[in-house]
């Protein structure tokens, strides 16, 4: 056996013991380097931004002239989008989840559903933008309007919803099924009485958490062709639309050629996370205060 | 005692009640019946959504070339789409690509591995439970948040360093998005390690192991499997990134290795295309499918493999 004197011993069990506590920090600044990030783009946004949101530019039309525009415009668009993806995608996802679950029986077509679920989930957004161009745009000749934009990313954001609602049925546990079916409930009735209900929080949830991605994606409206151009204001959903992170992709890229556009740009990026903030902290709400452990 | 004599009302009574729930039970039948066949139809509608994007992109790729030879689209080096002598190679674009994914896993790849060791094997319950969810709120910012970060931020800062960096190049929408993807390295890499059962560490501290010699010998081994399906999908997030290239790196379709130099990347391509005023049915517009149809598949590819490997290399324990 290699014999070591008991001075390279010390040596070495120092030299380990170093490396431990080195490499410690090591791993504690990358994991808190991420938050770091986020506090300097949060700083650096709010710095650049926060003087050009006041009440004008909120309630303001889209204006030529940055110290006129405003982004009324590009948030009743955002609204009017989250109008259609809501329910679209609420229904479409829960039904899709509730077959899944519930109805289809385990076996090659289940399989094959779900692993098509989780190749979509991975498909880039801009993949999603040229199908809602070529069918929804083009084919069905609905044009650049909310409707188009809406189902767009109503097909982008249901993977997640879809999963997430199967989670949500998936964590109910059989005795409060099988107590309905003990009382002579029939499937249909047990799923709309029972098991929808418990797995209500869980579902709406998922719903609004994938709701905020619809928010801020911007590459699949970029590729539907958003104009830059002043519209009025949306008055349904067959009406030609803008969203924030629209506005914000416009003016970021006019701002190497006036500065204060980047001023606007960061402006409605303020705004934009402040919704994102509301939506997420309406998740966590619900999640906390209505979910149910069984 | 209880009478058993039924007057003659009581008895049409309970025969219409009869009746009644009968009817009542064959609506419900029918409703029993229905729902499943609608549902499944509803569930289709996500293969038809698959179906949809092959049915278009293919389409239309195999109109691109009809006009333009295969090899010539990827094999050329110059993409001139709409110059008079229209050129069409892909690989300008694929090497912003690959470049621009390469910068981001050289960030994402050791930061999210050593966030998620942190998380996994040094972090408190306490800590960890802040740590993680905020670090998931990385993850939530808008990709056109970022954009604008490395564009009006990233880009100038680091021109105070690199002297010739451009105002518009591949290398800071690299590593911004490279801090984008951390979160998601961080917390797959995390749920393996978390995975690795304890009698494992406990037997290598047993044997007087230091707490970085567990993780590096019997920890990131056993996970492994998880850990590079982790990167893969990093790998796929970025080739699929869109607007923080777009924003950051321009449009300048240049063949090269010079990170300072404005690249565009098959995504920021596509948003170009469409922006623009590409007619349907020039070569431009066709050209936009085919490079949808590589972008598709190269991430399709990527999400497979992760699969793969983590189904593949599983330990079970």
């Amino acid at each position: 056996m290699n014999q070591l004197s008991e001075k390279q011993h010390m040596k070495r069990t120092k030299r380990r013991l170093f490396l431990n506590r080195f490499s410690k920090s090591i791993f504690m600044l990358s994991a808190f380097f991420g938050l770091f990030f986020l506090a300097v783009l949060l700083v650096r946004v709010v710095t650049e931004g926060i003087g050009s949101i006041n009440s004008d530019f909120l309630t303001g039309k889209l204006s030529t002239q940055p110290e006129r525009a405003g982004i009324m415009g590009a948030i009743l668009g955002t609204f009017w989008l989250m109008l259609v993806v809501a329910p679209v995608t609420m229904f479409v996802g829960v039904s899709t989840a509730i077959y899944l679950e519930m109805y289809a029986k385990k076996g090659r077509l289940v399989s094959f559903i779900q692993t098509n679920i989780s190749n979509l989930a991975g498909v880039p957004s801009i993949v999603y933008g040229i199908l809602g161009l070529t069918v929804f745009v083009r084919v069905l000749d609905l044009g650049n309007i909310v409707l188009a934009g809406g189902l767009t990313m109503s097909l982008l954001i249901l993977p997640i919803v879809i999963v997430a609602s199967q989670e949500a049925i998936r964590s109910i546990p059989s005795y409060l099924s099988e107590a309905s079916y003990g009382l002579g409930a029939t499937k249909w009735q047990t799923i709309q009485r029972i098991i929808l209900p418990a797995a209500l929080p869980g579902i709406l949830t998922g719903a609004i958490l994938s709701l905020s991605r619809a928010i801020g994606e911007t590459a699949p409206l970029v590729v539907i062709g958003i104009p830059a151009l002043l519209i009025p204001f949306p008055g349904s959903i067959m009406d030609r639309f803008t969203v924030l992170p629209m506005q914000i992709y416009y003016w970021t890229l006019d701002a190497s050629l006036v500065a204060e556009y980047a001023n606007l740009a960061a402006a409605t990026i303020i705004v934009l996370l402040v919704a994102l903030f509301i939506l997420n902290s309406t998740a966590i709400i619900i999640r906390n205060k209505f979910q149910r452990v069984f | 005692m209880i009478n058993h004599e039924f007057t003659k009302a009581d008895k049409v009574n309970i025969r219409d009640m009869i009746d009644q729930n009968q009817r009542g039970n064959s609506i419900r039948r029918r409703i029993e019946r229905l729902i499943p066949i609608f549902l499944t139809v509803i569930a289709s509608l996500s293969i038809l959504t698959t179906i949809g994007i092959i049915w278009t992109l293919l389409f239309e790729t195999v109109e691109f070339f009809k006009r333009v030879p295969f090899l010539d689209f990827f094999t050329g080096t110059v993409l001139k789409p709409l110059s008079q002598n229209p050129e069409f190679g892909v690989l300008p674009l694929l090497m912003g690509t690959v470049t621009s994914s390469l910068i981001a896993m050289a960030v994402a790849a050791p930061i999210g591995l050593m966030a998620a060791i942190y998380l996994s094997e040094y972090a408190s319950p306490k800590v960890r439970k802040v740590v993680k969810p905020v670090l998931e709120l990385l993850a939530g910012v808008p990709t056109i948040v970022y954009g604008f970060f490395a564009f009006t931020f990233v880009t100038p800062l680091l021109r105070d360093f690199i002297p010739g960096l451009q105002a518009t190049n591949i290398l800071s929408p690299g590593l911004v998005m490279g801090v984008m993807i951390i979160p998601m390295i961080a917390s797959l890499s995390e749920d393996a390690m978390s995975s690795v059962p304890n009698a494992m560490r406990e037997g290598a501290y047993g044997l007087g192991a230091t707490k970085l010699e567990v993780t590096r010998k019997v920890v990131i081994p056993a996970a492994l499997s998880g850990i590079i399906a982790s990167f893969v999908l990093g790998i796929s997030r970025a080739i699929g990134e869109t607007m923080i290239v777009t924003i950051a790196s321009g449009s300048t379709k240049n063949f090269t290795f010079d990170i300072t130099q404005s690249m565009q990347t098959m995504t920021a391509y596509i948003v170009e295309v469409t922006g623009g005023d590409a007619a349907a049915g020039s070569t431009v517009y066709y050209s936009l499918y085919a490079v949808a149809m590589t972008l598709f598949v190269f991430t399709l590819v990527m999400n497979l493999i992760a699969r793969a490997v983590s189904k593949k290399f599983r330990e079970e324990y």
